[in-house]
């Protein structure tokens, strides 16, 4: 006995030691990625600086973005963004679930690996031809169906409205939603399969039919984990600059309709900081990037707060 | 073996380096493929010179000429007064080759659609909306315009093409004074795309669009495009003869006066494209020894006759002549210390 705690406490040492460096290697790798957020923060504040000492907080309030007056406004895109990444949710959403529950719940097991894989397959492919199929394939069938067809089902709305040019919102939306589709789904696979068996059979057992099962017993204890799911998409959907570049239409303009173009945050940096002339100009162009960073800041914080209050047994 | 295979790649880059002078250019994307055509050819005749372009956009060729990290930049529109008062030596404008921009258009003609510089402007800023308005089926007689809305599509990203393009516009119309730029505040109900090709998809797609696009992209393409009436009221077809025209005359008189350094659009000559520019190289006016006699004999070489031609069959627009002559002499003045 005395000689086996004696070994343990010689192994013990000789693990506090490795212990503590692994411990430390962490710490630092951890201060390292906080030191590379606030040294972003930093850059971009000080690069965008020369703006908010020449037209302080306008930017944040006006909507007019002239390059050529030299005068700035931030506004437009922040609708663009937070409007694009909106009708790409109301679009990911439904179809995500939907097939993260079919795919873990319903679906004969042969079929599982195959569609996972094409789902993922989704994510593999380059944003720069997501742009490309949207212009040569989605916009002419928005502009010669979907919107014909929209604005004709709601004369009094204004949100169908205006000229048919394929590109603008709604599209740059939809391929927003196709783009954000595989990482929604991917994580909420994992998340409905990780609810335990139990609770479903559980719930069958009292009488409950598949609907109601699933809706009980996988996915209200999901919820929390779904909506971190749909906050990275989000994330995802609010940074993308390539495929909304190409398809939003591209124009600073805050328009009740949802088929007029639009700009978003990252797509007129996209656009504009490769030859922005001014000085103002390239500081604008770097404000427009702290401000897409504060309003994903918010947007994270805000989700994290809400997946608190769902978090559920598990 | 490791020692040795080192050993190896250091000799041979050590070789290599000493063999061939590196020059390094960045500028302008409009005449890359141009010099890249040039300073590959020009490999052949002297393989002991290597010279590296990138196209990463007029304003990065200025930015880095004046970082001085490149040997010589390249642009599309002159340097302004306030990015040559940031440069640490003086530098000169030396003109390769002229483009020009031209009016691209999304109708079943049969023949070409005519333009004057009043209805242009006002097309483009959204005062003129069918394309059967009064004042374009004034000068379109010998056909019939449909009742069509006219659809604008104008470039998203900041470009020479849009310098060039409005710059004419703020000769040619009063509401376009001072708002001539890289990037240019479009009117409401327009629409934008990224690049010479997303504008134009954007025109093929849409029945009545109209857009901007640069004259080689367009005739590699084989877009349609407007005559446009210049100031002699002739309404001329872009090529690169009515392009280079636009230079000739007292145009280019008035060019050697101003050291290459203006625009040409809107010009007086005769038979000009009225959208016509130039593009340009910019190199330091005293250049160190070492690199400086390779820059002169490439620019010598690509001003030249063969390099000029090689230009022509790119769609490039030559210098005229005159024009040719004075700017090689200036070459020639380029202290070499």
């Amino acid at each position: 006995m005395s000689e086996f705690i004696h070994a343990k406490s010689i192994k013990n040492n000789e693990v506090r030691f490795s212990d503590a460096l692994f411990y430390n290697f962490l710490r630092l790798i951890t201060v390292l990625i906080i030191i590379l957020f606030a040294s972003v923060f930093v850059f971009l504040y000080r690069s965008s600086e020369p703006l908010f000492l020449e037209q302080g907080w306008s930017f944040f309030k006006e909507t007019t973005w002239s390059p050529t007056t030299d005068t700035y406004g931030v506004l437009a895109f922040v609708y663009g963004t937070l409007v694009s990444s909106f009708i790409a949710l109301l679009f990911a959403v439904p179809v995500s679930m939907g097939s993260a529950l079919f795919l873990t719940q319903l679906c004969p097991r042969f079929l599982v690996s195959p569609i996972r894989s094409i789902i993922e397959l989704l994510a593999a492919i380059p944003s720069v031809v997501y742009g490309l199929w949207g212009i040569f394939v989605l916009a002419p069938f928005i502009k010669n169906y979907v919107q014909p067809v929209l604005s004709g089902l709601t004369p009094g709305l204004p949100f169908f409205q205006g000229p048919p040019f394929g590109l603008g919102l709604f599209t740059a939306g939809l391929i927003l939603a196709i783009m954000i589709i595989p990482t929604i789904t991917t994580i909420s696979i994992e998340i409905f399969q990780a609810v335990p068996k139990l609770y479903k059979e559980g719930a069958k057992a009292l009488g409950a039919t598949d609907w109601e099962a699933i809706k009980i017993a996988v996915i209200k204890p999901g919820m929390a984990g779904v909506l971190a799911a749909i906050t990275l998409g989000l994330g995802r959907a609010m940074g993308e600059t390539m495929a909304v570049t190409m398809v939003i239409g591209n124009r600073a303009d805050i328009s009740s309709s949802l088929f007029s173009p639009a700009a978003t945050m990252a797509s007129v940096i996209a656009n504009e900081y490769a030859e922005a002339g001014s000085n103002l100009h390239s500081a604008s162009l770097t404000a427009v990037g702290f401000t897409l960073l504060l309003i994903s800041m918010l947007v994270n914080f805000g989700a994290r707060y809400i997946i608190k209050k769902f978090r559920g047994p598990i | 073996m490791k020692k040795y295979l080192l050993l190896a790649t250091c000799v041979l880059f050590s070789t290599w380096s000493s063999a061939a002078q590196l020059i390094n250019g960045a500028g302008a994307t409009f005449p890359e493929p141009i010099y890249i055509k040039w300073f590959s050819e020009l490999k052949k005749v002297d393989p002991a010179t290597s010279i590296n372009y990138q196209g990463i956009g007029s304003g990065g060729g200025i930015k880095q000429l004046t970082a001085g990290t490149v040997d010589f930049g390249a642009t599309d529109i002159p340097m302004t007064t306030q990015e040559s008062a940031s440069l640490k030596s003086p530098v000169i404008h030396i003109p390769t080759v002229l483009g020009a921009v031209v009016v691209s258009y999304n109708l079943k003609l049969d023949k070409p659609l005519k333009l004057t510089p009043d209805v242009v402007a006002d097309i483009f800023s959204g005062k003129i909306t069918k394309w059967n308005d009064e004042r374009i089926t004034k000068i379109n007689t010998d056909q019939i315009l449909p009742n069509k809305n006219i659809i604008v599509a104008t470039r998203a990203d900041g470009s020479g093409t849009t310098a060039v393009f409005s710059d004419y516009l703020s000769k040619v119309s009063p509401d376009w004074k001072n708002k001539a730029g890289k990037t240019v505040d479009w009117f409401r109900g327009s629409i934008a795309a990224k690049g010479n090709a997303g504008v134009t998809g954007l025109i093929r797609q849409s029945d009545g669009a109209v857009g901007y696009v640069e004259l080689v992209y367009a005739l590699q393409n084989k877009l349609a495009f407007a005559h446009i009436q210049n100031k002699s009221g002739q309404y001329i077809e872009a090529n690169t003869k009515s392009v280079s025209a636009a230079a000739t005359g007292k145009v280019a008189q008035d060019m050697i006066k101003n050291d290459f350094k203006m625009s040409i659009t809107d010009s007086d000559v005769k038979t000009a494209y009225p959208i016509s520019s130039f593009t340009w190289i910019l190199v330091g006016e005293s250049l160190p020894k070492s690199k400086g006699e390779k820059i002169v004999k490439m620019l010598e070489w690509s001003l030249g006759k063969t390099g000029q031609s090689m230009a022509e069959e790119m769609h490039f627009s030559p210098l005229p002549t005159e024009l040719q002559k004075a700017v090689l002499a200036r070459v020639k003045k380029i202290k070499i210390q």
